[in-house]
């Protein structure tokens, strides 16, 4: 049976290249890069070159790179490691409405200690106004936090805009950067960031890595307390094949790859426009991450066609509520001011740089076909 | 996004038995809010067999997850010839042992098949309540 991946924005194919650079690191290159021996030597050599290779790919530094296991620690370690370290001068967060999960129970659970967060609408393309931000800016406020491009919907946010008032009340500025890292610009200079949350397997590195840049000079209390690890900030062994992998991946990605990508998209999105009774969530041009689509086609439910796809071969992701562990419908899709219904009836289709127009000729047949043979099944369509 | 269904759930998913409507039904059944979730209509059309109302036809339309379009389609199945006192009994535990098992996060959306048919049987039998007493 054919497999068109069409989840990308959940996790990518590792690159032949990447895998190529990581397998010494496993069973030749194995020392531990704080031994003090030339096996050490070697790992530390390797780690440290990555983090030179991420550190150029945002204009940061090499020492502001810090080495996490995942996304979900980066936006954790960003979040609490400033509460801590703020708390209790400062306690005040403000973030948005339409953050990954990570970021908002992390904001939750920083309630139950004394922050008091400030949650920011959207309007109805998953925009941020700068204005709402500058305004619930407060003596109390030492941190914003806002997802630069969304995983869900795909709007992309004007950091710079909003970094710059942050610089000028003097509070610091935080970004979950995991989808739109090597799709779209992201520089720490010119954009105006204080600390930025990386991983690579969105970008066809391994899992299990992250990274969080943290500006020079900034007070960040550590999550983890052990070996000192990460300039004292992330102790553990570092995980060295999947630093090296996640280099391999942030060098080997090309802008062409996004303009590729962006081109097959729209194509994507014209097709899908056939069928009738549908909308696109979210923004579109180069507001929208190059890979991301998200769609809702009225009257029928998202895991179902989600799961009728599947057998077919294709694989999206759905914001719908039967999918969600929660049982509640996608937050994202709500803040954009859609009905629970709407946002019950929606898919996500993420395509990567491997992704072909064959087989997005191949997907809409078989979603035309799918959203055919639902909308019979449903009463409300009738 | 296919949650560990059984292969009964997925070919009762994607070939659903007894989908569609029945024109003129002697009884409807609605169930569900499209804004939290599943909405099942179930029609059905009742006939005599040994002196007893047995149900003769019935059809299923549903908007909802992969598992309540099964299970709408294995109800219809479970209930089609049986009389109308043995469908009433139909539970959603039958419905749900019928498919080879459902996660247990989905074992919600069962219950809406039975009370889809035993809401259909009702508004059968209101009907036949006001026709009775019209005619006397």
């Amino acid at each position: 049976m054919k497999e068109i991946y069409l989840d990308n924005a959940s996790t990518t194919k590792v690159d032949e290249k990447v895998l190529k650079a990581m397998l010494p690191y496993f069973s030749e290159k194995y020392g531990n890069p704080s031994s003090p021996h030339l096996k050490g030597e070697e790992a530390r050599r390797a780690v440290e070159e990555s983090r030179e290779i991420i550190a150029k790919s945002i204009s940061a530094r090499q020492k502001e790179i810090i080495f996490t296991g995942s996304g979900t620690e980066s936006n954790s370690f960003a979040l609490k490691g400033l509460f801590f370290a703020n708390y209790p001068e400062k306690s005040h967060i403000v973030t948005t409405k339409i953050e990954h999960d990570c970021i908002l129970n992390a904001c939750k659970w920083l309630e139950k200690q004394g922050a008091k967060v400030t949650y920011l609408d959207v309007d109805s393309e998953g925009f941020v106004n700068p204005k709402d931000v500058e305004k619930a800016i407060t003596e109390k406020t030492f941190l914003v936090s806002v997802i630069h491009g969304n995983n869900e919907i795909g709007t992309i946010q004007d950091l710079k805009e909003i970094g710059k008032i942050c610089r000028s009340k003097g509070v610091l500025f935080h970004t979950d950067a995991c989808q739109s890292f090597t799709k779209t610009s992201l520089d720490v200079k010119k954009q105006n960031l204080d600390l930025v949350t990386l991983n690579a397997h969105k970008i066809h590195g391994p899992k299990g890595v992250g990274a969080l840049y943290i500006r020079e000079g900034i007070r960040i209390t550590p999550l983890l307390h052990g070996g000192s690890q990460e300039f004292k900030l992330r102790s553990s062994t570092e995980n060295v094949p999947a630093i090296v992998g996640f280099a391999k991946a942030v060098k080997i990605s090309r802008a062409r790859d996004s303009v590729k990508m962006q081109k097959l998209r729209d194509y994507f999105i014209k097709g899908l426009m056939e069928i009738p009774n549908i909308r696109l969530n979210g923004a579109t041009g180069n507001k929208r991450i190059c890979n991301n689509i998200n769609i809702s086609f009225r009257n029928i439910e998202g895991e179902a066609i989600g799961s009728f796809l599947s057998v077919k071969g294709v694989f999206a992701s759905t914001g719908s509520a039967c999918s969600s562990k929660s049982l509640e419908p996608s937050h994202v899709l709500l803040a954009l001011g859609m009905s629970p219904l709407e946002a019950n009836s929606s898919i996500r289709l993420s395509i990567s740089k491997y992704t072909t127009k064959d087989e997005i000729d191949y997907a809409l047949k078989e979603i035309k076909n799918t959203v055919e043979r639902l909308r019979k099944i449903s009463p409300l369509a009738s | 996004m296919t949650l560990d269904y059984s292969r009964e759930v997925m070919k009762n998913f994607m070939n659903p038995k007894n989908m569609g409507e029945i024109k003129n039904p002697d009884g409807i059944g609605k169930v569900g809010n499209p804004s939290c979730g599943d909405v099942m209509w179930v029609y059905i059309k009742v006939g005599k067999k040994g002196g007893k109302e047995v149900i003769k036809d019935v059809r299923f339309k549903t908007f909802g997850c992969a598992a309540a379009i099964a299970t709408s389609s294995m109800i219809t199945q479970l209930a089609k010839g049986k009389t109308l006192r043995e469908a009433e009994k139909i539970t959603n535990k039958d419905v749900a042992k019928s498919l080879k098992g459902l996660p247990p996060i989905k074992m919600h959306c069962s219950n809406l098949a039975s009370d889809t048919l035993k809401k259909a049987i009702e508004d059968y039998e209101n009907k036949k309540l006001k026709k009775n007493k019209g005619k006397k």
